[in-house]
């Protein structure tokens, strides 16, 4: 196979959309541009193709442009002027300064895509380009297979760009990811299953149906959304690299999508300095990444999930082992933490930072606690927490634990009572 | 009456663009091993090199991921099904 790079400097402002061609992360081969995401010769991952003639921008030029992932356009799998979902990402860098002493480090900052638009979690940025992708492909339906967030995410996405969803989900998914799903009236199907069995469907439905499904037949294109969370702390730092990075690790595509997007910006001359370490933590009730890196294997041993955090809960992780190579060659480590230590984690993130992250949050924040408590991470280092969905989509797990409000009368007297007795 | 094994598209084009092939045998092993030898070209993305399954496949054994069930060693009985998809997906 061979392929005609598109430039993406040479299209006009408005020039139609069109996905770049993909390569083989494995064997080199180039594929055309179409909704494929594994290697036809040997079925390795596919990786859009950025032309390396094109023209970047200067710091002074992206500033300039809207705060959005498109304003790191040319790092995204296009050409031409993109259509759909132009207002996710951006989300706030929030320097955490409690959080830091509790790390030991010298600066914390929390990447907040809990509050990313328009469905509150990072799945809004790799959604963002894989609706794309589907528009330039003519496809007029999509679909996923999730844990949730991206059932979320897919749902909105296709609603606004009037495109049918087709939507499969672990049937005993937390009910306000359900719901956030069914609002927007996709076809939306619940499988009584894990995410792994969900995914091994979904795959057999796009070979027979052939919907546009944004991490099966996408995922190439969809997969560089993750990228802009990257781009984004290095500018919202100030044109700095964080020494440290901390993700939860699902699918373990957002730890490498992350090692690449900081080394674009790096190759670009927008930023200098080494590559982060990049730490990925896990819930202990599935960590197959984690196990994965600890042991220096080469090939993930599956597990079946058993943890709340469900939007981690994939226990045939398929971008494990480039996690565990990005981790690896960046010098970082991973973490497995309890339940317990999740839900703690979600209440110190809300009560250090008032972010109120979903258990996946939760996972990162106690994953950071247990790398600093191994001596991983140093006083000097400068860390960022990616925080990657909301906690209002998981208000079941963080219920407990929390004090109990007491229900008063409307009567100053009995509130009186409450100061006075120390509550 | 036979094991089923069912192919991805993509590789259905290594195997004359059969998508479900009969095969025999006891073990899954038995049953890839079969379809290996009919299918030279489809050999190499079913097994590697070791005679372990191919890294960027992954097998299911009426519907259960056959690493839970005893990998190539896993017994079969006549009518049953495996399929096969890509390894790389969803996340």
């Amino acid at each position: 196979m061979t392929a005609t790079i598109v430039p993406a400097a040479s299209a006009s402002a408005f020039a139609a959309l069109q996905p770049v061609p993909q390569q083989c992360r494995l064997c080199s081969v180039i594929a055309e541009p179409q909704p494929l995401a594994i290697c036809e010769h040997c079925l390795g991952p596919l990786d859009p193709i950025l032309d390396p003639r094109r023209r970047l921008p200067s710091r002074a030029e992206i500033a300039a442009r809207p705060q959005s992932i498109w304003r790191y356009k040319e790092w995204l799998p296009f050409s031409g002027t993109p259509v759909h979902s132009l207002d996710t990402g951006f989300t706030p860098l929030v320097d955490a300064p409690r959080l830091a002493a509790k790390l030991g480090v010298a600066r914390c900052w929390v990447k907040n895509d809990a509050v990313s638009h328009p469905t509150l979690s990072f799945k809004d940025r790799v959604v963002a380009t894989a609706i794309n992708a589907a528009h330039a492909f003519g496809l007029e339906t999509v679909g996923c297979a999730s844990t949730g967030n991206l059932a979320n995410a897919v749902a909105a996405h296709a609603a606004r760009a009037g495109l049918d969803a087709w939507i499969f989900i672990p049937a005993d998914l937390e009910p306000a990811k359900v719901l956030g799903t069914a609002v927007y009236n996709p076809k939306l199907v619940r499988v009584n299953g894990t995410y792994d069995d969900v995914n091994r469907l979904c795959q057999q439905l796009a070979d027979r149906y052939g919907w546009g499904l944004v991490n099966i037949n996408l995922r190439g294109y969809y997969g560089e959304g993750s990228k802009t969370m990257a781009h984004e702390i290095v500018e919202q730092l100030g044109w700095r690299l964080p020494t440290a990075v901390v993700a939860p690790m699902a699918g373990g595509s957002l730890v490498n999508k992350l090692k690449k997007g900081f080394g674009e910006f790096i190759a670009a001359e927008l930023v200098t300095g080494p590559l982060p370490r990049l730490y990925g933590t896990q819930a202990e009730g599935c960590a197959p990444i984690v196990r994965l890196v600890e042991s220096g294997d080469d090939r993930i041993t599956p597990v079946i999930p058993n943890t709340i955090a469900r939007s981690l809960a994939i226990g045939n992780p398929a971008d494990g082992r480039f996690a565990a190579d990005a981790i690896r060659g960046t010098g970082g480590w991973v973490a497995g933490v309890s339940d317990a230590a999740l839900l703690d984690g979600i209440r110190v993130l809300a009560q250090d930072t008032g972010i109120f992250a979903e258990t996946a949050g939760g996972v990162t924040v106690a994953g950071a606690l247990a790398l600093a408590a191994e001596g991983r991470l140093r006083p000097d280092d400068e860390v960022v927490l990616c925080i990657t969905g909301n906690g209002l989509k998981t208000v079941e797990a963080a219920a407990d634990g929390l004090r109990q409000a007491p229900v008063v009368a409307p009567k100053l007297r009995e509130v009186a009572a409450l100061v006075d007795g120390g509550y | 009456m036979p094991v089923t094994l069912e192919l991805p598209v993509v590789l259905a084009k290594l195997a004359g663009g059969t998508r479900r092939i009969a095969a025999e045998g006891t073990t899954v092993g038995d049953v890839v091993a079969d379809v290996a030898a009919r299918y030279p070209d489809l050999a190499p993305r079913l097994r590697d090199s070791a005679g372990a399954p191919y890294p960027f496949v992954t097998f299911y054994l009426n519907d259960e991921d056959i690493r839970f069930v005893g990998g190539f060693g896993a017994a079969v009985a006549d009518g049953d099904e495996l399929v096969i998809v890509p390894a790389i997906a969803g996340g």
